[in-house]
Parts: structure tokens; C-alpha cells; sequence
């Protein structure tokens, strides 16, 4: 295969794509599932797609605020080298106390069952490796892969998507039978030890909640190493007719990470889905949510939190189509940034015609440490619906200096006086979290970062 | 008893305008003083200049509290001195509740004095006591500091933090103003209650009502940044017969 001139790359970026068509014909045979007809055309559509595209360029609207010329710069390694040294004791602070006990670990991208307790987590549930998956029960990947049909296929913005496809590695696949409605959380901790190359982990999850079924799921990043290396997630979840799925996310990469994630999101009548995402870790991170509600009644609650430091870029996007009647959207990101980083977000809903009662509602706000910190945000409503009640807001702002003298007036120092009013800005969001063991998670992270705040 | 604070020739200007011009007084324990004057004399501008707002910059003269050169002193080292500040606009803190930053405030001050920190249990039992005392309803505690009070419940508000907190000198910006007869009647109620051969109040304030229920030991009339007459409480019933304009002119005389 070449590499099509036409595309608007800088060519830097050409000779990193090239690479990955390199390590593609080279390494395809080693990639899980390889041999299966129908996944090795899959495989091979999408990294000619990817080449087609390249890496999406800041021209794109949808990658407007985040340049990933850093990120082209490096060939991530697609089949990342074992990290073996790895062992039951290290994941002692991940585990979540009463929240881990269906805990599914992948290292450098792959499934460590040996790390891993995977236990079926009740009746109804089954959670598998995506790599053992294939060679278990490949139709019913196949069928959740293809016959799913991919929304954004061929989609320039989405390029990254389609090299997570070509060299898709492991994952979780997780199905919840009808009605089934396990107590527990499913907890997936990937984890990256990359200390001898730049690894690029291609993961791929499958969540699927049957008719009138439950599900949490926690999906958590860390990064035990700070060298470059690359996440890029892709996550699918689908919620059939009433069913609810609670999804939280840790992105806690290691400092010089990137971390790219898409979760698609299908939802169908009366489904609920609620997500929180904390963004902390990483020198650039993107959580990007893409959810259809294909059925009237649809309830979704979009939450998250950004923390960035020092340099990081953390870009929150979300695009929900409101495609049936009575969908309800309440979406609200925070961030907050200091020293010389940066926070994103860009967030669009779509209520397409006919989509009536719809009642969606999404706000960004964002409070700057520094002179030097910058928060970009763009809440897009676009509606095609006449009978429907939507808003949106964003701010970005700095510490009130008001408030800060109040409650120095009070005899609270400086520093614990802004410590308290960062905290205030955010500790909301992360107080309504319903998971008792996610919300002490979220809570114990905020505060080492708040810890972490110069004078 | 002695001398509490003492203010000598205390000039401040705010974005470059003079404001204060030449403030003395002289304030000793266990006395109540009212500064009267009309807006714009610089009654606010005292109050942030004794409490170390930003912004307020002193161009000459010196303040001592208890013999220590105030004017040094960080906000939150005045308070830990005991100097309260209420304020006439009391800020909304949307996000911190007002049982965690005043428990934490209330101990701050404790450990300053030499005595034991309040547990959660003793911090409730005395905060129940206080709101009681102003009628004010428990739930206050819970909510978010100052937000969604109405203008009355923010005065109240603040002498309740007042109470809690046992200030040496406490200063109080125009607490009187948009509180109805009864609400003033409370607030007055709570000033008097922490009056001590110790303590020390300074009223700053445009009307004379408050000071029916809250009698001074002194009254200053505050006019164009200067204090152009001191006198007793009589002096207050004074200025609300013959208004601000007799002393006004005074001080334009004088300058």
C-alpha cells in the first residue's frame, strides 16, 4: 500500500503514517482474531482509510482546539512488548475498595488474566477478553463490530478510530442478558508500562446491556512509566430498551502520554446512560462521546472533570444526537487549569427534526490558575425541532478575588482559602457520584491534585 | 482598660483616589464607637483599610492594634489577631458550605487564642445556640456560604459568624441597612451580647437607628475623609436632626 499524496498532512505526518502501513503488512498475522476472514478485510478497510485520511489536522472543526502534530511525530509501536514485571501488589491503589471485584487488567494493552479476578460478576453477565472473545465466539464480535454498523466510518475526524480498528488488540467485551441487573461494578484498569519503546495500545471495548438490564461499568488508564507512550480507546456501548448503564472513567496516564479515547454510545427507548469522566493524567488527553438516542425516552447524563497542569491538553468532546422524541440530555464539564496548560472542550447536540420534547442541557465551565492557563470551550446547539427545551452555558474565570478576601477575612490563609474555593468549584460533581467506592476514588484524586498546587 | 487601636493620621486612596484624609482615633477595650458620615465620606474605605482589603492603599500615618503595626498584617493575620470584619455586601461563595469554612475559621481563631479546638459535636451545639439567638433556622449550616440569603439573612449572617468567632474589635460595615425593625432589633441583640470589658466595637454607619438599640461610648462624624467632631451618643441624635450638611461644611472650613 502508498500513501495517498492528495492528503492535507504536513508530511511529517506521511512518514509516520507510512510507518504503520509498514507495521501493518508486517505484523497483521500476529494481531488477535487474524485469519478470520471477515476481521482481516475489517482490519485492512480501516488502515486504508486511516492512510486516506491521515492524522486529523486543527482544519478539522472537530479537532479545531487539539493539535496532534506531537502526538504524528512518533510511531507508537502497535504491538507493545509485555511489561511481565508487573504483579498483584502493584495494583494495590487501583483496585477500588468494593468496586474491583470483577476487575479485568490489561498491561500494555493486553489482557492479564493472571492479574485479572474474573469471576462472572452475576447471573446474565459475561465479561471476556476481546482477544479470547475471537477465538470463543467470534460471530458475536463480528456482529457487534460490523453488524452494528461504525457511524463514523470513512469520517476524516475519525481517522484515529479506524487505526484503532487495523490494529485493535484486546479489550473487554461485556454482555448483560436482558433483565439481568449484576450489583457490582465491572472494572477495567489498563495499564501502561512503556519504558523500552513508545508503545501504542489500540484497545477495544464492547459493552452491551440487554432489554431492561444494568450495568456499571469503571474503565481506569494509568500510567506506571512517564515516558511517550499512546493510548488510543475505543469503547462501544450500547443500552437496549430500558436498560441503564453507569459508566465512570479515570484517565490517570503517565506525564508524557497521550490518550486518545472515542466511546460511541447507542442508545434505545426509555434506556439511561450516565458517564463521568476525570481527566487528569497525560500530556494530551481527548475524551470524546458520541451518543444517539435511537429511541424515544432516552435519559443521559454527560459529567466529567478535567485537571490539567504543567503543559498537559485535555480535551473533553462530546457529540449527542437526539434522534427520536422525549430525550433527556444533562451535560455538565468542569476544568480546571494552571501553569501553562490548557483545557478543551467542544460539545454539540443535535436534535434532529421530529425529535420533539426533547429537554437537553449542557454546561462548561472552566477556572484559570494562571496567566498562563487557557480553557477553550464551544457548547453547539443545533436544533431542528420546534417543540423542545434546550440551553447551554460555558464560562471560564478565575479564582473570585472577592471571595478569596471573605474568607481570609475570616482568618483562613491565602493558600487554604484558594484550596477551598478550587474545591468548591468542582467538589459538586464529584460528590454526586452515586458509587460510593468511584466517588472516594474521584474525591482522594482531586485532592492529591489540589495537594499539588504551588502557594 | 487599655487601648485596643489606635489610628494616627491615616491617609488611604483607592485606584488613585484619595479617600481618606488624616483619620485619628483612638479606640480602647470595652468601648462601642460609631463613625457616621455620608456616602462617600469614606466609612467603607476605613473598614477595608482596617481589614487589609486589596486594592486599598495607605499613602500616610500608621494604625496599632494592641501595640502591633496592623497596617503589616495579611487579612488573615488581622483576623487572627481579632479583628472581624462584617461586611455590607457579604459574599456569595456558591460550592463551600458554611459549617465546614466557619468550623474551620472558628478553630483557626481558637488555636491563635491558646485554646482547644471544637469538635464537630461542641462546633454544632454552639453554632445551634447562636442561630437561635438571631432566629435563625439550623438549615443556614448546611447551605453554601451567603447563597440564595436575602439581604437581611447576609447581616444576620455575619454577626452569627461573629458570635462564633469572638473578635477583639469587631467592625461592622453599614450592618444596619436593609434590615426591617425587628431584624434590626435581633442583630442589635447579637452586637450587644459579645459587648466585654475586653472587646471592643466599631459601627460604621449612615443612619442613627441602630444606635438606639446598640448604645456607643463615642460617636465621630466622618466627613471627606477626615473625622470632624467627636462626641457622646448624643451627638448621633444630633446629626439626625440637623443632617449631615452642618458638618459638612465644618470640615470644608477646615480644609
Amino acid at each position: 500500500m502508498t500513501v495517498p499524496a492528495h492528503r492535507d498532512a504536513s508530511g511529517v505526518h506521511e512518514a509516520t503514517c507510512k510507518a504503520y502501513l509498514d507495521r501493518f503488512a508486517a505484523k497483521r498475522a500476529e494481531l488477535p482474531g487474524a485469519g478470520l476472514p471477515w476481521l482481516d478485510a475489517w482490519r485492512e478497510r480501516a488502515i486504508e482509510r486511516f492512510a486516506e485520511h491521515g492524522f486529523p489536522s486543527p482544519r478539522l472543526e472537530e479537532w479545531k482546539f487539539t493539535n496532534l502534530s506531537k502526538l504524528a511525530e512518533t510511531v507508537f509501536e502497535p504491538i507493545p512488548s509485555a511489561a511481565n514485571g508487573i504483579s498483584r501488589e502493584d495494583l494495590g491503589g487501583y483496585r477500588l475498595e468494593g468496586a474491583s471485584d470483577h476487575l479485568l487488567v490489561f498491561v500494555n494493552g493486553r489482557l492479564r488474566p493472571d492479574l485479572s479476578d474474573t469471576g462472572a460478576p452475576g447471573e446474565g453477565v459475561t465479561v471476556t477478553g476481546l482477544s479470547r472473545a475471537l477465538e470463543d465466539d467470534a460471530e458475536a464480535v463480528e456482529e457487534s463490530l460490523i453488524g452494528a454498523g461504525d457511524p463514523s466510518a470513512g469520517e476524516r475526524a475519525s481517522a484515529l478510530g479506524q487505526l484503532n480498528a487495523a490494529f485493535m488488540g484486546d479489550g473487554a467485551v461485556i454482555r448483560v442478558a436482558a433483565n439481568a441487573q449484576p450489583e457490582r461494578p465491572v472494572h477495567l484498569l489498563f495499564l501502561a508500562h512503556a519504558d523500552k519503546e513508545p508503545a501504542g495500545m489500540h484497545p477495544r471495548n464492547l459493552i452491551h446491556a440487554g432489554e431492561g438490564a444494568k450495568l456499571t461499568v469503571i474503565e481506569s488508564y494509568v500510567g506506571l512509566s512517564d515516558g511517550p507512550y499512546w493510548t488510543n480507546a475505543v469503547t462501544h456501548v450500547t443500552a437496549e430498551k430500558g436498560a441503564a448503564i453507569q459508566h465512570f472513567k479515570f484517565q490517570a496516564e503517565g506525564a508524557g502520554a497521550f490518550h486518545i479515547a472515542a466511546t460511541d454510545v447507542d442508545l434505545h427507548e426509555n434506556a439511561a446512560y450516565t458517564s463521568f469522566v476525570m481527566s487528569l493524567g497525560g500530556i494530551l488527553a481527548r475524551n470524546e462521546i458520541r451518543a444517539r438516542y435511537n429511541g424515544e425516552g432516552v435519559h443521559c447524563a454527560l459529567k466529567g472533570v478535567s485537571l490539567a497542569r504543567g503543559r498537559q491538553h485535555l480535551d473533553t468532546t462530546t457529540r449527542v444526537d437526539h434522534l427520536m422524541p422525549s430525550g433527556v440530555t444533562d451535560e455538565t464539564y468542569k476544568g480546571i487549569v494552571d501553569d501553562r496548560a490548557r483545557s478543551v472542550f467542544r460539545g454539540k447536540i443535535r436534535v434532529a427534526p421530529g425529535a420533539q420534547k426533547t429537554n437537553a442541557y449542557q454546561l462548561n465551565q472552566n477556572l484559570l490558575l494562571s496567566d498562563r492557563a487557557q480553557a477553550d470551550s464551544k457548547p453547539e446547539l443545533e436544533i431542528f425541532a420546534d417543540d423542545v427545551k434546550c440551553g447551554h452555558g460555558s464560562t471560564v474565570g478565575d479564582i473570585d478575588a472577592e471571595a478569596l478576601f471573605y474568607l481570609r477575612a475570616r482568618g483562613l490563609e491565602e493558600r487554604e482559602a484558594r484550596t477551598l474555593l478550587i474545591e468548591a468549584f468542582l467538589g459538586q460533581l464529584i460528590d454526586d457520584i452515586e458509587i460510593g467506592p468511584v466517588r472516594a476514588m474521584a474525591r482522594e484524586a482531586f485532592t492529591g491534585w489540589l495537594a499539588g498546587l504551588d502557594g | 482598660m487599655g487601648q485596643l487601636l489606635e489610628i494616627k493620621n491615616l491617609h488611604a486612596r483607592v485606584e488613585g483616589k484619595a479617600i481618606l484624609d488624616g483619620i485619628e482615633l483612638t479606640i480602647d477595650a470595652g468601648e462601642v464607637h460609631a463613625v457616621m458620615g455620608p456616602n462617600g465620606s469614606g466609612k467603607s474605605t476605613l473598614a477595608y483599610v482596617l481589614s487589609g482589603r486589596e486594592g486599598y492603599e495607605v499613602t500616610e500615618g500608621e494604625v496599632i492594634f494592641e501595640g502591633k503595626d496592623l497596617l503589616a498584617m495579611a487579612p488573615e493575620e488581622r483576623a487572627r489577631a481579632g479583628i472581624f470584619l462584617a461586611f455590607q455586601y457579604p459574599i456569595e461563595i456558591p460550592g463551600v458550605s458554611t459549617s465546614v469554612f466557619l468550623k474551620s475559621a472558628v478553630n483557626i481563631l481558637r488555636r491563635e487564642r491558646g485554646e482547644s479546638e471544637l469538635d464537630a459535636m461542641d462546633f454544632l451545639k454552639r453554632a445551634k445556640e447562636k442561630l437561635a439567638a438571631l432566629r435563625m433556622d439550623q438549615k443556614f449550616l448546611s447551605r453554601p456560604v451567603n447563597v440564595g440569603f436575602s439581604g437581611g439573612e447576609k447581616k444576620r449572617s455575619e454577626i452569627f459568624q461573629m458570635a462564633m468567632l469572638e473578635p477583639k474589635l469587631a467592625i461592622l460595615d453599614e450592618t444596619d441597612s436593609g434590615l426591617d425593625i425587628d431584624a434590626l432589633k435581633i442583630v442589635a441583640e447579637g452586637i450587644n451580647a459579645l459587648r466585654s470589658p475586653e472587646k471592643a466595637t466599631l459601627m460604621i454607619t449612615h443612619y442613627q437607628r441602630l444606635l438606639d438599640y446598640v448604645v456607643p461610648d463615642k460617636v465621630h462624624v466622618l466627613a471627606h475623609g477626615r473625622i470632624v467632631k467627636t462626641g457622646g451618643k448624643e451627638l448621633a441624635l444630633e446629626l439626625e436632626e440637623k443632617g449631615y450638611a452642618a458638618f459638612d461644611a465644618a470640615s470644608k472650613d477646615a480644609a
